[in-house]
């Protein structure tokens, strides 16, 4: 193709620091939160094994440092198999439910969007309440809740989806109509089965609040590579993501396939909200206050919220699972209800002390 | 760059929107469409800039617009829409910057240069103390700099401008049109626009394509195509044109005759 009718050439370019990506300063901040919340719940809890003594341990397997650690063999298991799968699965699903509520939002053009928006929630209620309410799997030991969460929260993405497309139109609204009323539609269901098996509600009722316990490594083992590839997938697009704000028909006449990269993004996001909620429950409000303040903040593209939403939603869950685990030992809170009672608060304040933004 | 349009029909939910519409622009040209509400003018637009289907031949260049890749249409067409989507919270220089998206690989940054190219655009259009602002706090005429802005960044050879003044008073609609013809004028632009304002159209285009109902009513110079009758005929409006050498052309509504006379005093 000619170019005389180009204009590039005629612009004298200078040289030019790129736009940055995440500030310097955010980059730092959401380290060390990240750093501050993983000690902090590594070191607190019935036995306090001290900031310190974990600093000390942690050192002490790294080679040529010469640390030696102070713990007993204990304290030793209660850090390794204990506190710490519990901590980093803590982070992988406060990491995936608050990057894939910034997906969320993004492709939607919603504030309102959060990871449950498609039906994810009522899918992954469903599945679950079908495997306390009939026992499956109960007696050979075998813990079938995450699995029958997982396929649930995608199937119900997946029929969303479908409808939304066979309606037709590329609407966005069009296809939060089918997420809502295959959401119904589910959550219709699970109510029903739990209606017809009353004994099972106090359980079905508590894995809806969320929790966090883990049977050890080969938890986050399973949800490690679900996470790793919804935030690796997440994170290709933020820049797409802030090309989509301009809206479809702009997005396309700037070259960008606009169908393609929502239903990636919505896969992704989805793939990592599925593998959150099979093994934590509906941890609602994580997803949307993690991307919200981060943009009132930090600033509203894409490039910013999506990898400090990753960070900061990785160590807020840590926090709140601290709470959730502490504040009224030895029994546990559900996590779900503290990140919602101390989230809210928190979120209030972001909100007044910041200008307003949107999406 | 050269475009030519022969035969377009474009069919919307059943309905022929774009009925056999055929023209050509040769490099530099500023082609203007005009007609009422309805005559198909955007989509003709929507046509070009590959965002509807169509039937007949829609040629880039050498290339028929419809075999291009999305990416590979924007680096020739940049579009100016009617109603811009403007995210509030971004910053001028990021909206701009947003031009330079046909040139990034799909999960690229924008580089030095993109950033380079975007307050280039946005100096070229007298924008340059605009780039630190958020687009949500910016005038009518100062967001319709950014979205013209952000067109120039695109490095595109063609402009597609839908009713680029609608929504500006009568001073930005002019500093707008003007920032047009003097990229045009520098560059070698080829432009195609819809507008809704007469005056203007007969003002800056170089020819003009009177749609109605989907078809081609009547092309040729301002002065060909501007005239009582046909304004009459296709708006059902009244008008005086005026014209002499230092207004050009311009198209004056009258109200209609009244039945019954004035008095006089």
């Amino acid at each position: 193709m000619k170019s005389a009718g180009g204009l590039r050439a005629r612009f004298p370019t200078r040289p030019e620091p790129a736009l940055s990506g995440v500030p310097f300063r955010w980059a730092l901040a959401a380290g060390v939160f990240v750093v501050v919340a993983m000690l902090l719940g590594l070191a607190l809890g019935p036995v306090d094994l001290g900031i310190v003594g974990v600093v000390r341990e942690v050192l002490s397997h790294v080679p040529f440092l010469g640390v030696d650690s102070s713990f007993s063999d204990t304290e030793d298991a209660i850090l390794w198999e204990l506190r710490a799968p519990r901590v980093v699965l803590g982070l992988l699903v406060g990491a995936m439910l608050a990057s894939a509520g910034a997906g969320y939002q993004g492709v939607f053009r919603n504030p309102l969007a959060d990871p449950y928006l498609l039906g994810a929630a009522a899918g992954a209620g469903l599945g679950a309440t079908l495997v306390i309410a009939y026992d499956l799997g109960g007696d050979g030991g075998l813990d079938l809740r995450p699995p029958a969460a997982f396929v649930g929260a995608m199937l119900g993405v997946a029929l969303a989806y479908l409808l939304g497309r066979s309606v037709g139109g590329r609407q966005t609204a069009t296809l939060i109509l089918a997420g809502v009323t295959v959401a119904s539609f589910l959550t219709a269901v699970q109510t029903f089965v739990q209606q017809r098996s009353a004994e099972t509600v106090q359980e079905v009722y508590s894995w809806i609040l969320g929790q966090l316990e883990t049977s050890g490594w080969t938890d986050v083992l399973i949800v490690l590579p679900y996470a790793i590839g919804s935030a690796v997938a997440l994170l290709v697009h933020r820049r797409l993501l802030d090309v989509l704000a301009v809206g479809d028909d702009e997005a396309a006449s700037l070259g960008i396939p606009v169908a393609r990269v929502r239903l990636l993004v919505v896969a992704a996001a989805t793939l990592g909200t599925a593998a959150a909620v099979a093994f934590s429950g509906l941890i609602a409000f994580v997803g949307i206050i993690v991307p919200h303040a981060v943009r009132l903040m930090a600033g509203a593209s894409y490039r910013v919220v999506l990898p400090l939403s990753l960070a900061f939603g990785a160590g807020f869950l840590v926090l709140m699972d601290l709470v959730s685990r502490t504040a009224v030992a030895p029994a546990q809170l559900p996590i779900g209800v503290v990140t919602a009672f101390l989230g809210a608060p928190f979120f209030a304040v972001v909100l007044r002390t910041t200008r307003t933004v949107g999406p | 760059m050269r475009l030519a349009a022969r035969d377009v029909r474009v069919v919307l939910e059943g309905v022929p929107v774009v009925d056999g519409v055929g023209f050509a622009l040769e490099e530099g040209e500023w082609l203007g469409l005009i007609g009422p509400n309805g005559a198909g003018k955007t989509t003709i637009l929507r046509a070009v800039g590959g965002l509807v289907p169509y039937s007949g031949s829609i040629r880039l260049q050498d290339d028929e617009a419809g075999g291009l890749r999305r990416r590979e249409v924007a680096r020739r067409v940049a579009v100016v829409p009617q109603i811009p989507v403007i995210p509030p919270d971004a910053s001028v220089l990021e909206y701009v910057v947003l031009g330079r998206t046909p040139h990034l690989g799909y999960a690229g940054s924008p580089g030095p240069r993109d950033v380079a190219a975007a307050r280039s655009a946005l100096a070229r259009l007298d924008g340059a103390h605009l780039v630190d602002r958020r687009l949500g706090s910016l005038s009518g005429g100062e967001r319709q700099r950014a979205v013209l802005a952000r067109a120039v960044a695109q490095d595109a050879s063609l402009l597609l401008l839908d009713e680029p003044t609608s929504a500006l008073d009568v001073g930005a609609q002019q500093q707008v049109l003007e920032l047009v013809a003097s990229l045009r004028a520098e560059t070698g632009l080829t432009v195609l626009s819809a507008m809704h304002d007469l005056t203007h159209a007969g003002q800056y285009a170089d020819r003009l394509l009177l749609l109605d109902g989907g078809r081609e009513q009547a092309s040729g110079t301002p002065h060909q195509v501007l005239t009582e009758e046909l304004i009459l005929r296709h708006f059902g409006a009244s008008v005086r044109i005026v014209s002499d050498a230092e207004t050009g052309i311009a198209v004056v509504p009258l109200r209609p005759p009244v039945a019954v006379e004035q008095p006089v005093p």
